[in-house]
C-alpha cells in the first residue's frame, strides 16, 4: 500500500493549530513513517498536488486568495479537516467583521502609519468584506476544534486515521481548548 | 525583454509570504519585493473590550510565539494599572519569555533552516526538510525536536497549556510555581545543554561551506535595535531599548516603551501589507534598521552568562564593530538558546521562586500605556489607550518582523543579484532567495501569510505588461 499523502494549509489562522501539530514532537517523527507530507509550510514542494488523501487546513477565510485556495484543496482532497477554531467557526479572525475591511485598513495604514499612508494594492490579495470558517465555502469532513487542538488530541487523531479509522474527535477536544 | 519571477509561497517559513523579482532585458534582476499577504486588523477588532483581554487575546496574533504578545501585552496593561508586578512573578514571565525564545529558534534553526545547512542549498526539494535531517544526521534532527520541546514543555509546565496558555495576566502571573514543576525542569537542563552544544559545534563545522552566501545574504550596513540591561547586558523582558549604527556608535540610548512612537514611525509600501518602520530623525528607508538575535549581539557588550559569553566573544570576533552579515542570525540564534537555558537555570535558584505572591491587582489608573519586550525574532511593541472604565480605544502593534522588512527586502535583492539570472533558471538559486528570508526567521503570522496556489512560477512579460509566457516548476 503507498503511504498517505498527508496536507497542512494555513490560511487566516495565527499557525498555532501548525505549531500544536508539531508539539506532537517525536511522536511525528514514529509516524511520518506512515505518510509523505506533500504540501505543508515545513517542506518545499510549491504545488497542491492533485490527489491528496487527509488535508488539515489551519485558520478562517477571509481574502480571495484564502477562497480560491480551499476550493482548489476540497477538489484536491479526499479527507478535508477542519483544523482549529478559526478554521471551525472564525475565531479571532472574524472579529474584524463588526469593523469591516475599512475599519481595518484606516486603522492600519492610516491612523497608525507615519508616512507614505496608503492601502497596499499590488501584489496583495483582496481582503473578504467578512472573515468565514471553511464550511461556509466547502463540505468539511472532520471538525477539529480547539484554540489550538492539544498535541495529544493530533497524536490520537492521525494515529487512528492513518490506521483506517474514525476518531471519536468529542472525546478528545472541545471549542476553546 | 523584461521578466518577472515569482516565488510563491516562500516555504519553510513561519507564515508565508512571497517574493517577486522583476528583471530587465538581459535577464538581471532589478527589483526584488518580499510581499506578505494578509492582514488581520488586531489593531482594530480590540476595540470596545476590556483591556485586562487583551494579553489572552493578543496571543493569537502568533501561535509561534504567543509568550512575546503575552508579555508586551500584560506590560502595557500594567502601565494602565500603574503597579510593578511582585519580583517572582517578573522572574516566572522572564522564564516563560526565555523558554519561548528557545522554542522558537528552535523551530527557525532545526525545523527550517537545517535542511538548507545540513543537505545543501541546492538538495532535492524532496528531502529537504526536517524529516531529511532526522533521517540524514538524527543526533542534530532529533536534538532540535528535543531542544523545541524544552521550551515547549516549560511553557507548558508554567502555564498549562504549550500555545496559549492563559496564565500571563496583567499584574502578573495566575499562579505560582511548584516545588515539583521547578524539579522538573532543572532536570531537563542538562539534556538541553547537550542538545544545543551539539547544534554550536556541528555549526562551525558547516559555516565555511557558505562563504558565498554569507557575503550575499543581506549583509549591509545598517542601524540595529533591542534592549539591553544597565551593565550592557543582554535582555529580553525588562531594560530599556538602544539604537546603535553600523560602527557599533550608541544612536540613541535608554529609550523607554512610552518613548518607542517618538522615535520609531512606520511607513507603507503598496506591495506588502507589513509596514516599514524606520527611527524617525533618519526618515526613511535610510532610518531602517534590523532586530532580533544578530542586533542583540551586536548591542549587547555581555551576555551575562558564562557560557554564552564565550560564545559572544567568538561572535565578535567574526567583525571590527557589528556582525552586518544577516547569515550570522543563525549563529546569533544558537547563542541566543545557549544564554536562554543558562538564564532558566539561574532564574530556578531565585530563593523566592516559589513564593506565592505574584499577582498585582488595581484598576485603570491611566487611559494609555505602553510595553515592550524582545520577541524571539525582535522588539516588539503593544501600544493601548482605554476609556476610564478600561474598555479599549485604540491599540498599535509594532511586531519584530516588520522592523526587519526594509533589510528582507534589500537582503532579497541582493542575493538575487548575484544568484540569478533571468536567462537561465536553476532551482537551487532561488532556494538561495528564500534563504535569505529564512535567515530573519520572520514570524509572518505575527502580521499575516499566504499559500501555493500559485506554484513556482516565472512569467514573461512585454513592455506592456501583457503576458508572453510563463512556465511552472
Ligand atoms: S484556532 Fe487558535 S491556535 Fe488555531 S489558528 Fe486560530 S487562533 Fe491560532
Amino acid at each position: 500500500m503507498s503511504k498517505i499523502k498527508l496536507a497542512t494549509v494555513w490560511l487566516d489562522g495565527c499557525s498555532g493549530c501548525h505549531m500544536s501539530f508539531l508539539d506532537m514532537d517525536e511522536r511525528l517523527i514514529e509516524l511520518s513513517s506512515q505518510f509523505d507530507l506533500v504540501f505543508s509550510p515545513i517542506v518545499d514542494f510549491k504545488v497542491f498536488p492533485d490527489e491528496v488523501d487527509i488535508a488539515l487546513v489551519e485558520g478562517a477565510i477571509s481574502s480571495d486568495e484564502d477562497e480560491h485556495k480551499i476550493r482548489h484543496i476540497r477538489k484536491h482532497t479526499k479527507m478535508l479537516i477542519a483544523m482549529g477554531d478559526c478554521a471551525v467557526a472564525g475565531n479571532v479572525p472574524s472579529m474584524r467583521n463588526q469593523f469591516g475591511v475599512k475599519g481595518v485598513t484606516d486603522r492600519v495604514f492610516f491612523d497608525t502609519a507615519s508616512l507614505q499612508q496608503q492601502v497596499p494594492c499590488q501584489l496583495v490579495p483582496t481582503l473578504h468584506a467578512k472573515v468565514r470558517p471553511v464550511h461556509e465555502f466547502v463540505p468539511v469532513d472532520v471538525f477539529l476544534p480547539g484554540c489550538p487542538p492539544s498535541a495529544d488530541t493530533f497524536y490520537t487523531v492521525l494515529s487512528e486515521l492513518l490506521a483506517g479509522k474514525t476518531p471519536d474527535i468529542a472525546s478528545l477536544t472541545r471549542f476553546g481548548a | 525583454m523584461s521578466q518577472t519571477i515569482t516565488i510563491d509561497p516562500v516555504t519553510r517559513l513561519e507564515g508565508h509570504g512571497k517574493i517577486t523579482l522583476k528583471t530587465d532585458d538581459n535577464g538581471a534582476v532589478q527589483e526584488a519585493f518580499f510581499t506578505v499577504t494578509q492582514v488581520r486588523g488586531f489593531e482594530k477588532f480590540c476595540e470596545g473590550r476590556p483591556f485586562y483581554e487583551m494579553p489572552s487575546l493578543m496571543a493569537r496574533i502568533c501561535g509561534i510565539c504567543p509568550v512575546s504578545h503575552l508579555v508586551a501585552s500584560a506590560k502595557a496593561c500594567e502601565a494602565i494599572m500603574s503597579v510593578e508586578i511582585p519580583h517572582t512573578a517578573a522572574q516566572l514571565r522572564r522564564m516563560l519569555n526565555l523558554a519561548q525564545m528557545v522554542q522558537s529558534h528552535s523551530l527557525s534553526f532545526f525545523y527550517l533552516s537545517s535542511p538548507d545547512l545540513l543537505l545543501g542549498m541546492d538538495a532535492d526539494p524532496a528531502v529537504r526538510h526536517l524529516f531529511g535531517v532526522v533521517e540524514a544526521k538524527p543526533e542534530l534532527g532529533r536534538g532540535g525536536v528535543r531542544l523545541r520541546r524544552f521550551g515547549q514543555h516549560i511553557i507548558e509546565l508554567l502555564g498549562n497549556k504549550r500555545i496559549h496558555p492563559g496564565w500571563v495576566i496583567p499584574g502578573g502571573v495566575t499562579e505560582p510555581l511548584t516545588t515539583a514543576k521547578r524539579d522538573e525542569i532543572l532536570a531537563m537542563i542538562p539534556e538541553a545543554y547537550a542538545n544545543v552544544k551539539y547544534a554550536l559545534n556541528w555549526y562551525k563545522q558547516i559555516v565555511p561551506n557558505f562563504k558565498d552566501e554569507i557575503e550575499s545574504f543581506a549583509n549591509f550596513p545598517s542601524l540595529f535595535l533591542g534592549l539591553v540591561n544597565e551593565d550592557d547586558s543582554i535582555e529580553f523582558t525588562d531594560g530599556a531599548l538602544r539604537l546603535i549604527d553600523a560602527e557599533g556608535n550608541i544612536v540613541k540610548d535608554g529609550i523607554h516603551a512610552a518613548q518607542f512612537e517618538d522615535n520609531f514611525g512606520e511607513a507603507v509600501e503598496p506591495y506588502s501589507f507589513v509596514k516599514f518602520p524606520y527611527y524617525k530623525p533618519l526618515g526613511y528607508p535610510e532610518g531602517s534598521y534590523r532586530v532580533g538575535p544578530l542586533a542583540r549581539l551586536n548591542i549587547a557588550k555581555t551576555m551575562g552568562t558564562p557560557l554564552a559569553d564565550e560564545e559572544l566573544i567568538e561572535f565578535k570576533k567574526l567583525s571590527k564593530g557589528p556582525v552586518l552579515g544577516s547569515f550570522h542570525y543563525h549563529y546569533a540564534r544558537l547563542v541566543d538558546i545557549l544564554y536562554g537555558i543558562e538564564m532558566i537555570e539561574r532564574i530556578l535558584t531565585d530563593p523566592l521562586i516559589l513564593d506565592k505572591h505574584v499577582r498585582a491587582t488595581a484598576g485603570v489608573n491611566r487611559q494609555e500605556g505602553f510595553g515592550v519586550a524582545e520577541a524571539p525574532r525582535g522588539t516588539l511593541m503593544h501600544h493601548y489607550k482605554v476609556d476610564d472604565k478600561g474598555l479599549m480605544l485604540y491599540a498599535n502593534l509594532i511586531i519584530a518582523t516588520g522592523q526587519n522588512n526594509n533589510a528582507m527586502n534589500r537582503g532579497v535583492l541582493q542575493t538575487a543579484q548575484k544568484y540569478i539570472n533571468g536567462k537561465k533558471l536553476e532551482q537551487g538559486m532561488l532556494n538561495r532567495v528564500e534563504a535569505v528570508i529564512r535567515t530573519f526567521d520572520p514570524c509572518l503570522s505575527c502580521s499575516t501569510h499566504a499559500f501555493g496556489q500559485m506554484p513556482l512560477s516565472i512569467e514573461l512579460l512585454a513592455p506592456d505588461g501583457s503576458r508572453l509566457d510563463e512556465i511552472h516548476r
